[in-house]
């Protein structure tokens, strides 16, 4: 959502919102936070803002109203500009010290596009062109009621907090301006060139977003190949072969659009190796999968979802992403029987039928590789 | 309510669990007192290297095996070597218990067979080479070795490319005999546990672990000598970093010191990363992208990191402000309100950790392990609420001494 020269508009704003907002200061915000023992959060993503706060559960109420007034009535104070601005720069700084940050970051670009993939900490143009009046339109345009989502878990009362709820948003007003028109990315290989000790390995390629109702085929070939020990990239690249300490891959999505995103690293000279080993291992899934591949995989959901329950943090976050990209939470019953009800060759199907297209690599290390075509 | 229960077994292997009937999971553990502290010039990275051996197979099962089954229990479970330790753990639904006792005991006594050590130092060896890759990485690992000397505790966790290139399959080897004696292994566990279940498999799975022939004890180190790839020069090159980087070292607390408490609270109202007096001096403002300090304990002393991370320009004002700010919790103590603050904050992220058997169990097998203690949470909160005003101006008195050893990693042009 952010206009096309202010990369780091979303994130400067999440940092305006918290220098002050209703009765609050800027420090009296910090300190009721640590009072009331909250274990809070922002940030952004590509496609979101958001605000939350693990608590125990009697700082509820006022955590919900020191909520409430930070989406709302935001201070955004000119005075603190360039405190906000700085807290920016030191970020961007940060990521150019993490040669895996700074590949992924790079790899979402070129996957979504330059504005769609556009990293939340900006970039250096962006931040140094920032006014107060653009924090200001940005939060008129987009800290808007419509399209913002509350998720609450834990122990409460429903009935208590809904009538709270109500009584501090209940008259929150106004529309999101419409969406700007996505860009797309681009099917390209870069290479970064930088004296480092690992070669530093991205990669990406299209795939269904979340909403997509075969989402899960495309999951549990991901599952087969980069979750746990046992998995396809971990054995074959790392344990088999000692290639990398580092291997995987996992799934990301944007409202309509999905990608899979992975990463290895590694020294430059068993580098082109890795990425060999690495990109023979995906086209593989559509060559078959072991019934007990897929059954480990299916075990681990399980008991994650099971174990979910034990974090209130984790199960909001899971109905926050349900709410935003399929319009409702779904169970952990419902996603069990989904994931239950998978057979290999529906899998293995899915994966001949979809098989990875617009692959993109991205490199950061002394030197290039050979990209395979895909 | 949880309870706690405890055991030592003939073979020498302690047993100790907090068992919660109300989680949705188990967790278990075993905590070897092992870790680079205890590792000679020879066998520097051992513990850290071992620890990833351990995976790779025994008697009754294969590398594959391992991982496989591991991965069919479908929990989160890994491993993990410090100065003092090596932890392997997992979290399983209960209905595993058995089998994730039977798994991990089993890894316990592992095959450690001369092709996947030659295998498996690659990927070490990769791990080496990530983190230096990351500047702050390098920096804390420098800061310890500058502190502590380049054994003991200074003793770098992962070795360096020359002591893992160097090392045998007979060293490790070696290692292993001396330092997993069962007399030196914690087994915990947290959670929805079945206790008397796990005593049960425990006792009949361990019952030759007596039998395991230690060998001699390795040629003390040779204190004239610097280990191969160590440097304690005051400032790592990182010519192509965008910051710069701070560590500082200063004496604190051990790990049984009732001190500990005010130190950690001293630590939150001073360097902790949202709220503390740093954060409104140097992150707040945009100054710094981090400034935070916080203490480490170990059996038989403490460290007191202070962290800065910033533009190279800036790494000077930064620097003094920190004194300042030292100085001033040195000479005046802190508020009322600033204790209360950071009880709150403390008390209030033990209390939602401790709804996970997963964090419960490091609590439960670090303090059984390295202090023979354990605190329930009840016990550990009271303990928080007791600090005083005093107690924090003692504790700042102890740890925040001029004499700190100080490390730098910077960008060339300000060498």
């Amino acid at each position: 959502m952010e206009p096309v020269k202010r990369g780091g508009l979303a994130g400067l704003m999440c940092e305006m919102v918290q220098r002050g907002a209703g009765p609050y200061s800027s420090r009296d915000i910090v300190e009721l936070q640590d009072s009331l023992g909250l274990d809070h959060s922002a940030g952004v993503s590509s496609t979101m803002a958001s605000y939350g706060a693990a608590m125990p559960a009697s700082a509820l109420p006022q955590a919900l109203s020191l909520c409430a007034e930070i989406v709302r009535r935001p201070h955004m104070p000119a005075d603190q500009l360039d405190d906000a601005l700085q807290v920016s720069m030191q970020e961007l700084r940060s990521v150019e010290d993490e040669p895996t940050q700074r590949v992924m970051n790079r790899l979402k670009q070129l996957q979504y596009g330059d504005l769609s993939g556009r990293p939340a900490c900006g970039n250096f143009a962006g931040i140094e062109a920032m006014k107060i009046a653009d924090v200001r339109s940005f939060f008129s345009q987009w800290y808007r009621p419509s399209g913002a989502i509350l998720a609450i878990a834990g122990q409460f009362d429903w009935d208590q907090v809904r009538g709270e709820c109500e009584r501090l948003l209940g008259d929150w007003q106004g529309s999101n301006s419409a969406a700007p028109k996505l860009d797309v990315g681009k099917s390209a290989n870069e290479h970064i060139s930088q004296d480092s000790s690992q070669t530093h390995i991205g990669f990406s390629f299209d795939a269904a977003p979340f909403r997509d109702p075969n989402f899960y085929l495309l999951r549990a070939g991901v599952g087969v190949l980069s979750d746990g020990m046992s998995s396809r990239l971990f054995d074959r690249v790392r344990e088999q072969r000692g290639l990398c300490y580092t291997v995987s891959a996992s799934t990301h999505s944007l409202a309509d659009r999905g990608a899979v995103f992975g990463y290895a690293g590694t020294t430059p000279e068993r580098a082109q190796e890795t990425l060999d080993v690495t990109i023979r291992e995906i086209r593989a899934l559509a060559d078959g999968i072991d019934e007990a591949e897929l059954d480990r995989w299916k075990v681990r959901v399980q008991s994650s979802l099971i174990m979910e329950q034990e974090s209130c943090s984790s199960a909001v976050a899971s109905m926050l992403s349900d709410w935003y990209h399929r319009g409702r939470v779904v169970t952990a019953h419902e996603i069990e029987a989904i994931i239950e009800a998978l057979t290999v060759q529906q899998v293995v199907e899915y994966w001949r039928n979809h098989s990875p297209k617009n692959f993109r690599v991205i490199t950061l290390g002394p030197k290039p590789l050979d990209v395979p075509t895909f | 309510m949880p309870t706690f229960v405890e055991t030592t077994l003939d073979c020498g292997l302690r047993i100790a669990a907090e068992i919660d009937p109300r989680g949705y999971s188990a967790s278990l553990g075993y905590f070897v007192r092992t870790g680079a502290r205890d590792e000679t010039d020879i066998e520097a990275g051992v513990s850290h290297f071992l620890e990833h051996m351990m995976f790779k197979g025994t008697k009754r099962r294969s590398a594959a095996d391992v991982n496989r089954e591991l991965d069919e229990l479908g929990g989160q479970s890994n491993a993990y070597t410090s100065e003092e330790q090596t932890v392997y753990y997992a979290t399983v639904l209960p209905k595993y218990q058995g089998r994730i006792v039977d798994l991990l005991t089993d890894m316990m006594r592992p095959s450690l067979t001369d092709g996947d050590f030659q295998t498996e130092r690659q990927v070490i060896l990769e791990e080496i080479a990530k983190y230096e890759d990351s500047p702050p990485f390098g920096a804390f690992e420098r800061a310890m070795e500058r502190y502590f000397g380049p054994r003991g505790l200074g003793r770098r966790i992962l070795g360096t490319n020359e002591s893992i290139q160097a090392m045998t399959p007979e060293i490790m080897r070696a290692y292993f005999s001396r330092r997993y004696a069962a007399e030196n292994i914690v087994l915990a566990a947290a959670g929805n546990v079945d206790f008397d279940a796990i005593v049960e498999q425990a006792t009949r799975m361990t019952k030759d672990w007596s039998q395991l022939a230690k060998a001699p004890e390795p040629k003390p180190d040779d204190p004239s000598i610097f280990p191969a790839g160590i440097s304690d020069e005051e400032t790592i090159e990182t010519p192509d970093a965008a910051q710069a980087y701070l560590v500082r070292v200063s004496p604190s607390p051990k790990i049984s010191d009732p001190a500990r408490y005010a130190t950690r609270l001293m630590a939150t109202i001073l360097g902790d990363e949202s709220g503390s007096r740093f954060f409104w001096e140097m992150i707040d403002t945009g100054r710094a992208e981090s400034a935070a300090i916080w203490p480490q304990e170990f059996a038989d002393c403490g460290a007191m990191f202070t962290y800065l991370a910033c533009a190279p320009e800036d790494l000077t004002a930064n620097r003094n402000s920190i004194n300042t700010l030292i100085e001033q919790v040195i000479k005046d103590g802190c508020e009322e309100d600033e204790l209360a603050r950071a009880k709150s904050k403390t008390i209030a992220s033990c209390i939602m950790a401790s709804d996970r058997p997963s964090n419960r169990l490091f609590g439960v097998g670090n303090g059984w392990q390295m202090r023979g203690e354990y605190v329930e949470l009840e016990e550990m909160l009271a303990r928080y609420e007791q600090v005083t005003l005093a107690d924090i101006a003692a504790a700042a008195k102890q740890s925040l001494v001029p004499a700190a050893t100080e490390t730098f990693a910077l960008a060339g042009a300000l060498l």
